[in-house]
């Protein structure tokens, strides 16, 4: 019971602390931060449904979530309410999901992959060419945000964070109810063991359609905070690229776990949008050492060249994304929360080991 | 001759010319993704980067005398009339758009080949993973040519005995297309040969059909995914530089080569060269055509057949039955 108790302590205790971000984090930036990364974690948790919990691995989710964004924003620039633009998005995105699902579910492994990505570039596609319909590479601008209960989300950011979060605990909530449902057994019992679940007589088929469409309104949920959030969406959303973001989210954060997918988001979008503060960091860090080893005269010259360096990837977000993906897959493939609790046990194991060596040399093994 | 297809064509004879030469292109360019692919059992997913480094490679070489200068060339400094008159020819050598192309798909062999046998060798059998890390090594590349070689695209001119026209009666065929076109399928007959006619090619085609019987009969399938890796990223190279006067080389043209070359592997099926062939030409026509008489859908045109290939007939349109 004891134990039982921890996690419940430890999550009360986080969703206190972002309950008060608004307080301590003080400066707006770092408000509309943390609501960008908690849709995104909505948004990883949408995704992990199919990758971790159904070893679907989509390519395509960005199409998706572009289709609930897109939706609202044409309605609401056609003239139509916020209700109806809200339901039509979720309307159109399940739609989509379903779409998706009956075509990709021809396959799974590689071929769930390939036919994933092709739908997802026909959405972006459309998105990008069909500047009748969606205004191409310019995007769709709205007005205003909804104004739920009579409380306006317009002006502070703060209010808007509090929405987010408002959503955010229901889908974190709804993600835990899935994961210990019976539904969620049998999923994972689909990704596990197909063949047997369908001697069992279950319908993987059916299973994996319905986690499908389970993914797809998560996915529309994230995509309406997302247009609501920026009050504008471009192409951009829809693409290869943002996919791939979505992807890198959930398997940096540990697949098939509830926490693993925003722990990703926060890693993704916090990099993504504070690289070069960190840049920024890290140089004079490396700066200040490389005086302090190299002495002032060459340490000074490494300085420059750490700068220069440094400076040179402050903005090249790809390029880390890239390095972050390929050092992620090749050495923690878990995981980057399992991968490195895996890697510091090892660590420590070997240190210890090798103190039980020195102190006992000529023991036997 | 009355059949709407010919008329369509002859209606758009400079479409016509375009996406056979598009398509020979993308032979290039897909012929060693399909043998990846067909091998290896993964879509190569930094295809197209190898296609747009192997052409950042090509326009650099073809530009060196004028980043170095002709007349005072840095080596005559050094090593006196000799070595300037040697610098000078090794640069002549080097600029020639032939000696150039081939020199970036030698240097993109070893790229691949290092690629292979140090990152995708380590996750060896996880093709989930290995598709996910192609995934990531192609945002790093794309980032790197853009420090690199900036924003600004690049577009060669065609090697001088190759610009100009023919003339056929009122028609005009560009000749640097035509030559395309010649390339296309000079390297189609020297696979085909490569494939089906030496023992390397035995080799792949027993690899490609069934690895693991391969290795029992003693095949080092290890070493062929080295090979074949490496072919194909030179391939892609080759096809790039090939490529630039008629694309010029710009960011993000990996990311519009990729799809294609996995539409046409998907239509003509994964490991067919033949496929590779047909495909290649169907999506030279369906791209050209798509983006002239439906810009809006253009995308729609191009990845519609691949999604309705993968769904009806997951092994391609000229791929094995089974598998």
């Amino acid at each position: 019971m004891k134990i039982g108790l921890a996690p419940y302590g430890a999550l009360g205790l986080a969703f206190l602390t972002l309950a008060m971000l608004p307080w301590w984090a003080g400066n707006s930036y770092y408000i509309d931060l943390a609501s960008q990364i908690l849709l995104f974690a909505i948004f990883a948790l949408a995704l992990n449904v199919l990758v971790g919990y159904g070893g679907l691995v989509s390519i395509g989710h960005a199409g998706l979530f572009a289709v609930s964004g897109y939706t609202a924003a044409l309605m609401l620039q056609a003239g139509y309410g916020h209700a109806a633009a809200v339901g039509a998005a979720v309307l159109a995105t399940l739609t989509a999901s379903a779409v998706f699902a009956v075509l990709a579910l021809r396959a799974t492994g590689i071929g769930f992959l390939m036919i994933t990505l092709a739908l997802g570039q026909i959405l972006w596609g459309i998105a990008y060419r069909w500047a009748a319909l969606t205004g191409g590479d310019n995007g769709v601008n709205i007005a205003a945000r909804p104004v739920p209960f009579g409380i306006s989300l317009a002006d502070a950011p703060s209010f808007y964070y509090y929405a987010t979060l408002a959503v955010f605990v229901v889908a974190l909530a709804a993600m835990a109810a899935f994961e210990r449902s019976p539904f969620g057994a049998s999923l994972r019992g689909t990704r596990d063991q197909a063949r047997r679940m369908t001697a069992l007589g279950y319908n993987v088929w059916l299973i994996r359609f319905l986690a499908f469409l389970f993914s797809g309104f998560w996915c529309s949920v994230a995509g309406l905070l997302y247009v609501y959030n920026k009050l504008f969406i471009s192409p951009q959303v829809a693409g290869l690229q943002a996919s791939a973001e979505v992807l890198l989210m959930v398997i940096s954060g540990g697949t098939a776990t509830l926490l693993g997918p925003v722990a990703g988001a926060a890693l993704v979008i916090s990099v993504k949008y504070s690289l070069n503060v960190a840049a920024e960091a890290l140089t004079v860090v490396l700066s200040a050492l490389a005086m302090y080893l190299l002495g002032p005269s060459l340490g000074a010259d490494v300085a420059i060249v750490v700068k220069g360096a440094l400076n040179a990837v402050a903005t090249r977000w790809n390029l880390v994304l890239g390095v972050v993906f390929v050092t992620i897959i090749i050495l923690m493939p878990e995981g980057l929360v399992p991968g490195s609790i895996r890697l510091w046990r090892t660590a420590s194991q070997r240190l210890a080991a090798s103190r039980v060596g020195k102190i006992r040399p000529g023991a036997q093994p | 001759m009355n059949h709407w297809i010919i008329q369509l064509l002859t209606a758009n004879l400079t479409l016509t010319v375009n996406s056979i030469a598009f398509g020979g292109l993308l032979f290039l360019l897909s012929a060693g993704f399909s043998l990846i692919f067909g091998l290896m059992r993964i879509p190569n997913l930094m295809h197209g980067s190898f296609f747009m480094l192997g052409a950042y490679f090509g326009v650099t070489l073809l530009n060196l005398p004028a980043f170095l200068g002709d007349g005072d060339f840095r080596l005559g400094a050094y090593f006196g009339e000799t070595g300037r008159a040697l610098g000078a020819a090794l640069l002549a050598i080097a600029s020639n758009f032939w000696v150039a192309a081939l020199a970036s798909a030698a240097a993109m062999a070893l790229i691949g080949a290092g690629i292979e046998r140090f990152l995708l060798r380590r996750l060896a059998g996880e093709h989930l993973a290995q598709v996910l890390l192609t995934l990531g090594l192609s945002f790093i590349i794309s980032d790197l040519c853009l420090m690199i070689w900036t924003g600004d695209p690049w577009q060669p001119t065609a090697p001088a005995e190759l610009r100009g026209a023919v003339r056929a009666g009122t028609m005009i065929f560009p000749l640097y297309r035509l030559a395309v076109v010649a390339i296309a399928v000079v390297v189609a007959a020297a696979l085909w040969v490569m494939v089906d006619w030496t023992r390397l090619g035995a080799m792949i085609r027993a690899g490609v059909d069934d690895a693991p019987i391969a290795r029992v009969v003693g095949i080092r399938v290890s070493r062929l995914f080295t090979l074949v890796f490496a072919l194909g990223a030179a391939l892609a190279a080759f096809a790039g530089v090939v490529g630039a006067p008629i694309l010029s080389v710009y960011p993000g043209l990996d990311g519009d080569m990729l799809p294609l070359a996995l539409i046409v592997v998907i239509l003509g099926g994964t490991g067919s060269l033949p496929g590779a062939l047909a495909g290649s030409f169907l999506m030279g026509f369906l791209y050209n055509f798509g983006q002239a008489k439906f810009p809006d859908l253009a995308y729609v045109i191009l990845f519609l057949p691949m999604v309705l290939v993968l769904v009806l007939r997951p092994q391609g349109l000229f791929g094995k039955g089974g598998s």
